[in-house]
């Protein structure tokens, strides 16, 4: 087996009093991929950093081809062919693709920008992974597995020698997560070491090959990943063992909550009808970009529709999200981070963002606001090292169930879920899951929008499927599955047995 | 990506560093105080402090209402022109009115009602402009300074508009005057600052102001009103600036081309130099006022002492803005 092309041994990493990793030893071969996995807050994306040049190691040493080596910061790391892709994409959205592809490194013909070569390099590169997307397009046009695909063209015009990728298929539907895992695939067999995280098992046992486990900023077992079992996996990140991962599911009752008729969005959705009643959780699937966000939002006021909604049978306008707020109805979006949570502010700030007036008549009440947090922390298990700091510092999980508690906090009858559990561990999500269905036991009526599969498998009692814009099929019981799921969303014939009740 | 690990890098020891952020404004205008009375044994004369608080008190109303527009991710370069222009406005319905109905307080009162009203319609139409029209603020209010200081050029003519003699008689005490020792306008502006202050700081108005400027579009998906609220702090804005003019006019009585020149720079400045940050997000109205007094302390001390030219004030004052940012920058993201 090659020897380590980067190493870490014993690296402490501390953020003022908070130690968050503890001693790590790990190592990185090329021609691997290997995965890292933890729950949220057990020091991954910490670990990648410190690989990738972006942090320091408080104590410890880097290793570089057996050689202990430091980076003054991540240009140093880069110039070695160390390159990591972020969750959210580095890319200039009004530039081009071939401009972001050789930003600050532009190709140049004497002074002068080599327009030509750069864009044909890019359409090389492009070409490479199989993606076809036109070199002079606008980022910001182009779909979000192009804009990763566009990330890993831009690692590849430089030598790449280490990829580190950070959870890169939380973005991606599962067709497109197997065109990623061709290209990490071929990158590997280039001889390229690539670091990867997921909080998809599955998939890391679908495409590593070896995988590291941290807990608790400590790293708790790494194997060859075909000597490990997904369940031994999530055991050894939880540090128990798991059990059922989803809940008993609710059985719905007659009592019809919500009733969608007709809904369309220009250019985005045509013709929607759904119907939810109390009890129930329904799921919504499909590809990403086929409307499920578009028709949630719709029905949540957020964005103009036509069409009717009728909330516990009365008649809800349209585009007024605090009408449909006050009458019982919320959203919670998949975008925590752009729509969902203001990152720079405390918790305090964003539990009552949207609810402020019933902190006190014109004035706020501060302690009402305290208490009402102290809830929340209790009830959703937040984890708040410090009260006051802003919420971009939690880790994905707390700022899941911070959105969760925020978004509960007008105590809906009907809330639309997008995505409850993007980019959040095992752990978390579990809790998630029994919340989903303790609220329908509860007597709530829950939509629940997913690109995992298991997911959405595991939690709904029906499932409606969209494709293009349209409710193209709806699924009952056993009719549940990947398969079906999988068929309809790809706009494979519709089951229009009782298409939409 | 640099901003994302900015801020979590900053987590470290913010307490530490937040401090100093917020107390480095104070730290400044207590060095300016302490370099005044080592210049000038004047400088702490009652007739000194009041004069300089005095003449801040236009700027310092028009301030406050700028941290609103500026928290709330906007920005309003014309309130200097607006200014001016409800100036004008305000004294010749004041004269027309005078040979109608004599030198009376009504006269006073329909002028000052106009000139808040005034104030008010023109934040409006910025604030209209800028929301439902969706035309970026830097150039709403861009275009709305070269007209309103166009249109106080064209009503006077080129000249000035002065009211008349015994009306300004009248109407003096408004700046001249006070109570307890303290004239009216400081009285005026410590009162719009500490409303201002708890409103910021205390309202679901403030907060959500600082919600918008932080992202806005988690205001929306929070079902906050985000155009009613941005329309909202330009009005407030115009509004104080109608409040500020009712205390400029008695001070000279007239209104001129020149009249509130590079007014929105100084209050923007001040409510930069104050903590308030540029983008939006995050306000404080003590800092602005504390940006205020450094501003015009500043002014008063070159006057007061010989070895630095008056002429020099700018050049000053513009270094202090850009250190402001400087150290503002710092403590928000160190790497």
């Amino acid at each position: 087996m090659a020897d380590p092309i980067l190493a870490l041994r014993g690296v402490d990493k501390s953020f003022g009093p908070v130690q968050v990793l503890h001693g790590v030893d790990f190592e990185l071969r090329p021609g691997e991929i290997h995965a890292l996995i933890g729950e949220n807050g057990a020091g991954k994306s910490t670990t990648m950093k410190i690989i990738a040049g972006y942090y320091d190691a408080t104590a410890g040493e880097t290793l570089w081809q057996g050689k202990p080596i430091s980076f003054q910061s991540s240009d140093d790391a880069e110039a070695l062919g160390i390159v990591m892709i972020h969750q959210e994409f580095n890319l200039a959205e009004h530039l081009g693709v071939d401009q972001n592809v050789f930003l600050g490194r532009e190709l140049k013909r004497g002074w002068r920008l080599d327009h030509k070569a750069m864009r044909a390099r890019t359409s090389e590169l492009l070409e490479r992974l199989e993606c076809n997307v036109d070199p002079s397009a606008q980022v910001s046009q182009i779909s979000v597995p192009s804009k990763q695909m566009v990330e890993i063209a831009k690692a590849l015009s430089r030598d790449l020698r280490v990829l580190i990728m950070d959870e890169p298929t939380a973005v991606l539907t599962e067709r497109d997560c197997e065109i990623l895992f061709r290209q990490i695939e071929r990158l590997r067999d280039e001889g390229v070491a690539i670091l990867y995280t997921s909080h998809k098992l599955s998939e890391v046992k679908r495409v590593c090959d070896r995988v590291t486990v941290l807990r608790d900023g400590a790293m708790v077992r790494s194997e060859m990943v075909a000597d490990i079992s997904e369940d031994e996996m999530a055991a050894a990140m939880v540090g128990r063992e798991l059990s059922d991962l989803y809940p008993a599911k609710a059985v719905p009752q007659d009592e019809v909550m919500l009733e969608v008729e007709g809904l369309s969005v220009p250019g985005l959705i045509e013709d929607a009808s759904l119907t939810l009643r109390r009890g129930e959780v329904l799921g919504i699937g499909g590809l990403v970009g086929s409307g499920r966000t578009e028709l949630a939002e719709a029905i949540a006021g957020l964005r103009p529709r036509t069409g009717q909604v009728r909330l516990m049978g009365e008649e809800l306008p349209a585009g007024e999200v605090r009408t449909a707020m006050e009458r019982g109805l919320v959203y919670l979006t998949e975008d925590r981070k752009n729509a969902g949570l203001l990152l720079d502010k405390g918790a305090r700030e964003n539990l009552t963002l949207a609810l402020l007036d019933r902190f006190g008549k014109v004035l706020i009440d501060r302690k009402a606001e305290e208490a009402a947090l102290d809830r929340a922390i209790e009830e959703f298990a937040i984890r708040i090292p410090e009260r006051g700091m802003p919420v971009g510092n939690l880790s994905g999980g707390n700022q899941q169930k911070l959105l969760l508690a925020k978004t509960l906090l007008s105590e809906p009858q009907v809330i639309l879920i997008d995505e409850p559990t993007r980019g959040i561990d095992i752990g978390t999500k579990q809790q998630i899951y029994g919340l989903i269905s303790r609220l329908a036991a509860e007597g709530h009526a829950i939509i629940v929008i997913s690109s995992e599969m298991p997911e959405l498998i595991g939690i709904v009692s029906r499932a409606l499927v969209m494709h293009d814009g349209r409710v193209v099929g709806a699924l009952e019981g056993d009719d549940v599955n990947e398969g079906s799921i999988v068929r309809l969303a790809m706009g494979l014939g519709e089951t229009s047995k009782e298409a939409v009740a | 990506m640099t901003m994302a690990t900015a801020s979590k890098t900053n987590s470290q020891g913010a307490g530490r560093k937040i401090n100093l952020q917020v107390i480095g404004p104070v730290v400044a205008l207590i060095a300016l105080i302490l370099i005044g009375m080592a210049l000038n044994s004047n400088f702490l004369s009652y007739a000194n402090i009041t004069n300089v608080l005095a003449r801040s008190a236009f700027i310092g109303i028009i301030a406050v209402g700028m941290t609103f527009v500026i928290t709330a991710g906007g920005l309003d370069l014309s309130v200097g022109s607006m200014a001016a222009f409800v100036a004008g406005l305000m004294i010749l319905t004041m004269n027309t009115l005078t040979e109608s109905m004599g030198v009376t307080l009504p006269v006073i009162l329909l002028g000052v009602a106009l000139a808040l009203a005034a104030g008010l319609i023109a934040g409006i139409i910025n604030g209209v402009l800028i929301t439902r029209v969706g035309i970026e603020a830097f150039i709403v209010t861009l275009g709305t300074m070269g007209i309103y200081r166009s249109l106080i050029t064209w009503l006077a003519d080129g000249g000035t508009l002065s009211l008349g003699f015994e009306m300004r008689e009248l109407y003096r005490p408004v700046y001249y005057g006070g109570i307890a020792g303290i004239s009216w306008p400081i009285i005026a502006f410590a009162v719009v600052a500490i409303i201002g202050e708890i409103v910021m700081r205390h309202t679901a108005f403030g907060r959500h102001c600082a919600a918008i400027g932080s992202n806005e579009r988690v205001a929306r998906y929070s079902s906050i009103a985000v155009l009613k609220v941005r329309l909202a702090t330009y009005a407030l804005l115009g509004l104080l600036v109608g409040f500020a003019v009712v205390m400029y006019v008695p001070r000279l009585g007239s209104a001129s081309a020149s009249t509130g020149l590079l007014w929105e720079l100084e209050a923007i400045a001040a409510v930069i130099i104050g903590g308030t940050l540029l983008k939006g997000g995050f306000g404080r109205v003590w800092g602005t006022v504390v940006g205020v007094l450094i501003l015009s302390l500043i002014g008063n001390i070159l006057n007061l002492t010989d070895f630095v030219s008056p002429y020099l004030n700018g050049a000053i004052q513009g270094a202090v803005i850009i250190l402001a940012v400087v150290m503002q920058r710092k403590s928000a993201s160190d790497r």
